[in-house]
């Protein structure tokens, strides 16, 4: 019975933690006990909710309580908090607080490392502690980090509101850098014992949803949620039951999630009519591309590369990019082209530290049969591989050759 | 109303470089800025360039700015606004946000009660 509250409190806190806090803010006009208050309200329920049953509106019986929390501190603390500079809000501005407060957090005022940190936090509603990991910094610098960007929003004045029509497309920009960034970093998690992190990449994804749900005419926002789905669709195939590395290539095509692939692949199409592609859109397309081939002796690798080609053009000649493309030359034309493709990005500072450069020279290597080269690739790769999923792939690969 | 301080950073070199054309096309993206902040200008101006400058640090009194910086402190305004972004909006005007070797640096100023 009790983890059925426990599950309870959890589904609402994945859906609804956003709203509670931007509704609360809105009051508080202040973070900083906003945060307090959301966070309250959701320890409160799993008290309340075992002895008086879920309430029928979840989202709305946590935000009750956290605004009349917010409300009891702020007479008891009046006098000094008038003397704290506050949250602009623009009461008069319709729209979704949810909207202000992701915007809020994504104000081109604020670095993108506090971007994500604050996005992550407030927004999806993770924890500090889980902040931190994902991010590869201590739990106390990211509590650090996060204290210094809500007292800048409070003394610069980041207002608390969406942007106007005329500023959304430059705006609009670092928040789906945000949401991206928050999905690639579960998808892949650079550290630790399992290679995806489904807290990152769900909450991403229902920030993309979020933001399509307010915002469904905007091309570029369409193209992210595809993209994040497609690719998202993968998942169930990536590893063994055993939590080992299955690559694209190895990967049983079956277990897919092809209700997901053909939204995404929808959302693509809508965005596309709407606009020229933007770089989500194109990364979307050749995810779609291997989403609909067969089998992989099946995969449109031409399409694919011209793909890559439009995307280059559109990031201003990414090396990562460039070595994504690299790799896909080597499948459509074989081992040696792939090498030869990948030569002039060894020299590419952006990439010295990049492991899958390492590691793509250790494939074509190693199908080449030259062995120790592929070796060295391969320890130069472990190297910089810090998931422990990818390093025992890279380490059975090596004991292969 | 809370107050900022836009500081106007810049290589002097180049300010001094600055044809009679460039420099009153420069003037007059100026007054364009002050038309559209009207009142919200409590003050600022222009400040000579910082070899002439003065510094006192403990006993000792010596020639050239606090910071020898290639790019120095070339002005600097006063304004009050709403909020960061009406700033933001205004400090795009000046001249300096697109001229390369200079930059615009924001700070809000404490209010003491």
């Amino acid at each position: 019975m009790t983890s059925d509250f426990v599950a309870a409190v959890a589904e609402a806190h994945r859906r609804d933690w956003a709203q509670v806090l931007a509704t609360t803010a809105r009051v508080t006009r202040d973070l900083d006990l906003a945060e307090e208050c959301t966070q309250d309200a959701y320890a409160q329920a799993l008290v309340v909710w075992p002895r008086d049953g879920v309430p029928s509106k979840p989202g709305a019986w946590l935000t009750r309580v956290a605004r009349n929390r917010a409300l009891d501190e702020m007479r008891r603390a009046a006098a000094f908090r008038r003397r704290l500079p506050l949250l602009v809000t623009a009461p008069d501005n319709p729209g979704d607080d949810r909207l202000r407060l992701i915007f809020t957090c994504c104000h081109p005022a604020l670095s993108r490392e506090t971007q994500v940190a604050l996005t992550a936090r407030l927004v999806c509603g993770l924890s500090t502690y889980e902040v931190a990991r994902a991010f590869l910094v201590p739990e106390p610098t990211m509590a650090a980090r996060l204290t210094r960007a809500k007292k800048k929003i409070a003394t610069a004045r980041i207002p608390y509101r969406t942007p106007d029509p005329d500023e959304m497309e430059s705006r609009l920009g670092p928040v789906l850098e945000v949401v991206h960034l928050l999905f690639t970093t579960g998808h892949t998690a650079p550290t630790g014992a399992a290679l995806i992190r489904t807290d990152l990449t769900a909450s991403a994804i229902h920030l993309a949803r979020t933001l399509h749900l307010l915002m469904p005419r905007s091309a570029a926002v369409t193209a992210l949620l595809a993209l994040l789905l497609v690719t998202d669709a993968r998942t169930a195939a990536r590893v063994t039951p055993a939590g080992q590395l299955v690559l694209l290539a190895d990967q049983d095509r079956s277990l897919w999630n092809r209700t997901q692939i053909a939204e995404g692949i929808a959302l693509l199409t809508d965005s596309l009519r709407r606009e020229s592609p933007t770089r989500f859109a194109v990364e979307a397309a050749i995810a779609a591309v291997h989403a609909e081939s067969p089998s992989w002796e099946q995969t449109d690798w031409t399409e694919i590369i011209g793909l890559y080609d439009v995307l280059l053009r559109l990031t201003g000649g990414s090396p990562v990019v460039a070595l994504n493309r690299a790799v896909a030359v080597g499948f459509r034309d074989g081992p040696r082209a792939g090498l030869d493709a990948l030569a002039p990005l060894t020299a590419e500072p952006a990439l010295a530290t990049y492991a899958y450069l390492a590691a793509a020279r250790a494939d074509f290597l190693r199908r080449l049969d030259r062995t120790a080269e592929a070796a060295a690739a391969y320890e130069e790769a472990l190297a910089l591989t810090d998931n422990e999923v990818e390093r025992d792939f890279l380490h059975s690969r090596l004991r292969s050759l | 109303m809370p107050k900022y301080t836009l500081l106007i950073y810049g290589d002097s070199a180049q300010w001094e470089a600055l044809t009679v054309e460039q420099r009153r096309a420069h003037d007059a993206a100026h007054a364009d800025f002050r038309d559209a902040a009207g009142d919200r200008v409590i003050g600022g101006q222009e400040l000579e360039p910082s070899p002439n400058a003065t510094t006192l640090r403990g006993s000792v009194t010596s020639d050239g700015p606090f910071l020898e910086t290639k790019e120095a402190l070339g002005g600097f305004y006063m304004l009050e606004a709403a909020d960061l972004d009406e700033v933001l909006a205004l400090a795009k005007l000046l001249p300096e946000v697109q001229a390369g070797h200079s930059g615009v640096e924001i700070r809000p100023v404490v209010e003491h009660p």
